[in-house]
């Protein structure tokens, strides 16, 4: 019965299954990327006169200064104090942008409305938010503060919008029976299922805006940032580093204390 | 104490769910619903407290016309229409106790329900609810941590804390084991009657439904295609209501009954 089996040849199918395109996609790819290298002048001659320089500014960063450690206090006091209050503002506002941009607890034409603040706010980077906001309001830590929370604020409003529309709507349908209106349907039927992603990501947010309230100060919108920028332009690269070490150390503690409360809340 | 006249519920895509549905249910009494699956009974339910809006025809409870309410109105009426679900639908991360008051969400102000001050008769009311349906002891538990028939118990003491006027139940022991099953129904049965409100059940297990009904309405395709007392249920009510089959297994024997 066996050797009447006649053996059949398998093989995975192609993701592409036309050979054809298969081949010139593959072409055109390598093609393009060739082109990239040699339009960007990335070449071996370049990085080999440039690494004396680089050995040379990593020399000149050690011993780390400290002696301007008022100024680097300072600095750092102010982008912390930038990322609590971003945050805060951005997580409060996130409840009511994320109910509307969840498709099945809004209505239509309130849901446009605020999935286009949350492409807005995502489409741009904290520092090109930065610089218009640096633009319109001056320099200092109120344009920083504003646009740490416009960026988080989509960031926020995003995520929680997808965990309310992966509730259990058999809970909220309870709550609209017991003749509860809208907001207490919220408050019972939508809240107790989202809390934990929202205390999550609240501080993840933190986190978050912490990193970046250390870069947006290069564009003037207060914080650190805008003394390593200084330093670095006066080639004090001894007080860069003692600058970059505080930030890491700060990042690093704030990493630890998110990673402990979030790791509480499961 | 309540009438539906008419009830049509027609979705935007042109499939109807309902077709002139009337009814009317005058005394404390256990309807339950027989029907396959997608032949509206859920539907109907839902359109009486307008959980699902029904496209045209009415529904009055004690005089009072459900159909058109809009806003405090609506909910104030769904206030009087306790509602025990299929799976339950507690909230799962609160504890028994907020679930039970969770059915006095429509009597008290949005800041007291943040903080969860409620009156102390609704607390008081809520523990001898919970002692009644043998979960003394139970609520500071989250309703998650409970069985599947204690989740439908505290669904039951949730729906009659509202002081309604009627039960609406939609599948109450799917999901749960035959003698659980009973154990609920029972509850429901009895707590109707002590409460002297009618239940209107929607159920599957068509012997469950017989024995514990004092009238069976049969849906088939949005139409209500029987209406009577479960002695009256024959194979032929059955094959009605669901389509050819052998049901005299499933079927109550009205011989039997006798001999009881």
């Amino acid at each position: 019965m066996v050797s009447s089996l006649v053996s059949k040849a398998w093989k995975k199918e192609h993701f592409i299954k036309n050979p054809l395109i298969r081949w010139i996609i593959i072409v055109l790819g390598v093609a393009y990327l060739i082109y990239a290298l040699n339009d960007m002048n990335l070449n071996l001659a370049r990085m080999r006169s440039g690494w004396p320089r680089a050995v040379d500014f990593f020399h000149r960063m050690f011993p780390p200064d400290y002696s301007r450690w008022s100024m680097i206090y300072k600095g750092v006091a102010e982008s912390l104090q930038m990322a609590i209050i971003a945050t805060t503002i951005s997580i409060l506002l996130a409840i009511p942008l994320s109910l509307g941009a969840a498709v099945n607890i809004s209505v239509k034409f309130i849901y446009v409305i605020c999935r286009a603040i949350i492409v807005a706010a995502r489409s741009f980077p904290p520092i090109l938010v930065a610089i218009i906001f640096v633009k319109a309001f001056g320099f200092g830590p109120f344009p920083g503060i504003i646009t740490l929370a416009f960026t988080a604020l989509g960031f926020m409003g995003k995520l929680l919008a997808e965990a309310i529309e992966n509730i259990d709507m058999g809970q909220v349908e309870a709550i609209r029976a017991t003749g509860a209106n809208w907001f207490k349907v919220q408050l019972y039927g939508v809240a107790p299922q989202v809390l934990p992603r929202y205390v999550g990501l609240s501080i993840y947010l933190l986190d978050i805006n912490l990193r970046a309230s250390t870069i947006i100060g290069i564009v003037g919108a207060g914080g650190i940032g805008g003394a390593l920028f200084n330093s670095f332009h006066r080639y004090e690269y001894d007080t860069a580093l003692a600058i970059l070490i505080v930030i890491i150390a700060v990042v690093l503690v704030m990493e630890f204390i998110s990673s402990k409360v979030r790791s509480r809340l499961q | 104490m309540l009438s539906v006249k008419n009830l049509d519920k027609t979705y935007p895509t042109g499939q109807y769910a309902l077709k002139k549905c009337s009814f009317e249910i005058n005394e404390a009494q256990i309807v339950s619903v027989f029907g396959p699956s997608g032949a509206g009974k859920s539907t109907l339910i839902r359109c009486i407290n307008r959980l699902v809006e029904p496209s045209s025809g009415e529904v009055h409870l004690d005089g009072l016309q459900i159909t058109g309410l809009k806003g405090k109105d609506l909910y104030n009426a769904r206030r009087q229409m306790g509602m025990i679900f299929q799976e339950y639908n507690l909230i799962e991360r609160l504890t028994v106790m907020e679930n039970v008051l969770s059915g006095r969400l429509g009597y008290v102000s949005f800041f007291n329900a943040m903080f969860r001050r409620f009156p102390q008769e609704s607390v008081d009311e809520a523990f001898s609810l919970l002692e009644r349906v043998g979960l003394e002891g139970y609520h500071n538990q989250r309703a998650d941590a409970l069985s599947g028939g204690q989740r439908q118990r505290v669904g039951i003491v949730r729906a009659l804390i509202q002081h309604p006027k009627i039960l609406l139940v939609d599948e109450p022991t799917s999901g749960l084991d035959p003698k659980t099953a009973m154990i609920i129904m029972q509850l429901i049965k009895d707590l109707a009657k002590e409460k002297g409100i009618p239940a209107i059940v929607n159920i599957h297990d068509v012997k469950l439904g017989q024995d514990y009904a004092d009238r069976i309405i049969g849906m088939a395709d949005g139409t209500i295609v029987f209406d009577g007392p479960p002695s009256k249920v024959t194979e032929e009510t059955l094959t009605m209501i669901y389509g050819e089959e052998d049901w005299s297994k499933t079927i109550r024997k009205v011989e039997e009954e006798e001999e009881e």
